[in-house]
């Protein structure tokens, strides 16, 4: 019984030698692989980590870009594509600054910004790219030190983002697009739109077109995989006026925002070959009550005066369009030239009327400007009635002004020269308007006027 | 026959919207739920009759901002039940009750 139980006790113990033994050596056989990488080269160890598959993304790139290697659809070849990729920002405003970044995140491989403006402090709400501090220099330097802060302790930064400072024209439009393999339309005009996506047309490039005003915003994907171009869906430009800017109708920031971030989602999914972009259909964003609804759109014309198949528009073609007497709008979204409805004799300048107050000439000052943007700031003793509702309340108007003359007030002095037409054809005969409107005021009168 | 099922043949219920600035136009209401009457001898609602019918009953200004000749004014996109009515036959596209319109003019902001 005694001698059973030993040899059972002896089986035991040699068991756990054993063991212990199969462990010591795995252990040693291990610390020899990583003892031998260390001593050939201590930053590279091939055998760690390879045996995946085949690619050049390292430790850091890895790490970097992780969450989105993760996705199984995207992956190490969208990351691999994605970063032998470039992208051009057509536009460092409210679009461009959310687009910009997230393709500097992303790992695209080279980054193109094009604008010709400065930094204002009226941008900074929507244009989250820029700040304080960049105010009064160029957009597409103070984007280039944002995307490139994303890597500022890199040494050899895997973005190369190149600076474009200038206004998109006929005559470099195809030279800039060239250099690119999408570009992204976020821009703020009519004859822009239509010279990047002829172009676009012309070099056979991928266009991502975002526009957003108000709380609306619009997202569609041209000149992509038979889908149609711009001009297949607006072959006519607007009519003048209807086109609202956003220095006039205003933009909530973060509308912008939203859609610039969906231009980088298609812009990536463009350039890593991943998921299906947005071409034959347009997102529809309503900000207001947060409503997206996705459409379908037509086909690509095949009567279309630019991208009809076997004669499309060609690089020469574009240059010797004028894109401005086209859409008989700028290329830049500034403020529209002066109207001059009115001749001199019945028009006074912001100083003139300072005199008129300090005199004490009798008068009704009218602002013709939309309620809501008297409510922003207004002149005391004004009277607010829009110019659109003029001729409903003619009647309130001539009872407060009674005898004396009228002085017609609005943000330009465009408006304010229509309400004195209309007044002098009702009645009103001695009505003026005051030339430059509240914008002169601050500049020739009061600076501590608030204008917006 | 019901007085109901009368009214019902003799109108065409629509949900009509209107966006991207264009609502300006109309008030600034975006949403609007109408009857439409079908003109006397038609069966059938078209959008031809539709635009008329909007810019003498739902239109407050500027007629020129929202049609041009017979049509929409260029840079308008007019959806039929979230489709481009380019693939569904323009002006002659047929209108059934319960379909929902969409006029929006495109953006050009940034």
């Amino acid at each position: 019984m005694d001698l059973a139980r030993e040899v059972q006790q002896l089986r035991l113990e040699k068991a756990k030698l054993e063991a212990e033994l199969q462990s010591f050596r795995e252990s040693a056989s291990s610390a020899t692989v990583s003892e031998s990488c260390s001593l050939r080269d201590p930053t590279f160890c091939p055998a760690t980590w390879l045996s995946g598959g085949q690619h050049y993304l390292d430790r850091e790139m890895i790490n970097r870009y992780s969450r989105q290697l993760l996705v199984p659809a995207f992956g190490v070849q969208g990351q691999l594509n994605l970063l032998k990729s470039s992208i051009l920002v057509v536009g460092a405003g409210g679009l461009g600054s959310s687009a910009a970044l997230y393709l500097a995140a992303a790992g695209i491989g080279c980054l193109g910004i094009v604008d010709h403006d400065n930094v204002e402090l009226n941008n900074l709400h929507r244009q989250i790219i820029h700040s304080e501090s960049s105010i009064g220099n160029s957009k597409v330097n103070s984007a280039a030190t944002a995307c490139n802060a994303l890597f500022c302790y890199r040494i050899n930064s895997m973005l190369k983002v190149v600076k474009h400072e200038v206004q998109l024209t006929a005559n470099n439009s195809v030279d800039l697009i060239n250099q690119y393999d999408v570009i992204v339309d976020a821009t703020d005009n009519v004859p822009t739109r239509y010279l990047i996506s002829d172009t676009c047309v012309a070099l056979g490039k991928p266009l991502v077109s975002g526009a957003a005003l108000g709380m609306d915003g619009q997202l569609t994907v041209y000149n992509f995989n038979g889908g149609p171009c711009y001009r297949c869906l607006f072959p006519v430009p607007p009519p003048q006026g209807a086109c609202q800017r956003c220095s006039d109708s205003g933009v909530l920031g973060v509308v912008p925002g939203i859609i610039g971030a969906f231009q980088a989602l298609e812009a990536i999914k463009i350039a890593s070959g991943v998921g299906d972009p947005l071409s034959k259909r347009m997102l529809i964003l309503d900000g207001f009550s947060t409503s997206i609804r996705v459409v379908k759109l037509r086909n690509r014309n095949p009567d279309c005066s630019v991208c009809r198949d076997g004669s499309q528009i060609t690089e020469r073609e574009i240059q010797e369009l004028n894109y401005e007497s086209f859409t008989g709008s700028s290329l830049s979204d500034k403020s529209p030239k002066p109207l001059s409805v009115l001749p001199d004799s019945q028009r006074i300048t912001a100083k003139e009327y300072f005199d008129y107050l300090k005199e004490g000439h009798p008068h009704l000052l009218l602002d013709v400007r939309e309620a809501h943007q008297y409510a922003i700031s207004a002149l005391p003793c004004s009277l607010n009635v829009p110019l659109a509702k003029l001729e409903d309340r003619l009647p309130e108007i001539k009872a407060a002004a009674q005898e004396s003359q009228i002085i017609v007030l609005c943000r330009r002095g465009n408006d304010s020269q229509l309400a004195v037409k209309y007044l002098r054809e009702n009645g009103k005969t001695e009505a003026v308007d005051i030339i430059g409107g509240l914008e002169s005021w601050a500049r020739d009168v009061d600076p501590r006027f608030p204008i917006y | 026959m019901g007085t109901d099922s009368v009214e019902s043949n003799d109108t065409v219920h629509l949900n009509l919207e209107f966006g991207g600035g264009l609502e300006i136009l109309f008030g600034s209401i975006k949403c609007h739920s109408v009857d439409i009457p079908l003109n006397s001898g038609s069966e059938k609602l078209k959008m031809e009759h539709l635009l008329v019918w909007v810019r003498d009953n739902l239109l407050q200004e500027r007629p020129e901002f929202f049609m041009k000749e017979k049509s929409v004014r260029p840079g308008v996109l007019v959806l039929i039940n979230d489709c481009d009515w380019e693939l569904c036959e323009r002006l002659n596209a047929t209108l059934e009750n319960n379909d929902t319109v969409v006029f929006i003019s495109t953006l050009h902001g940034g």
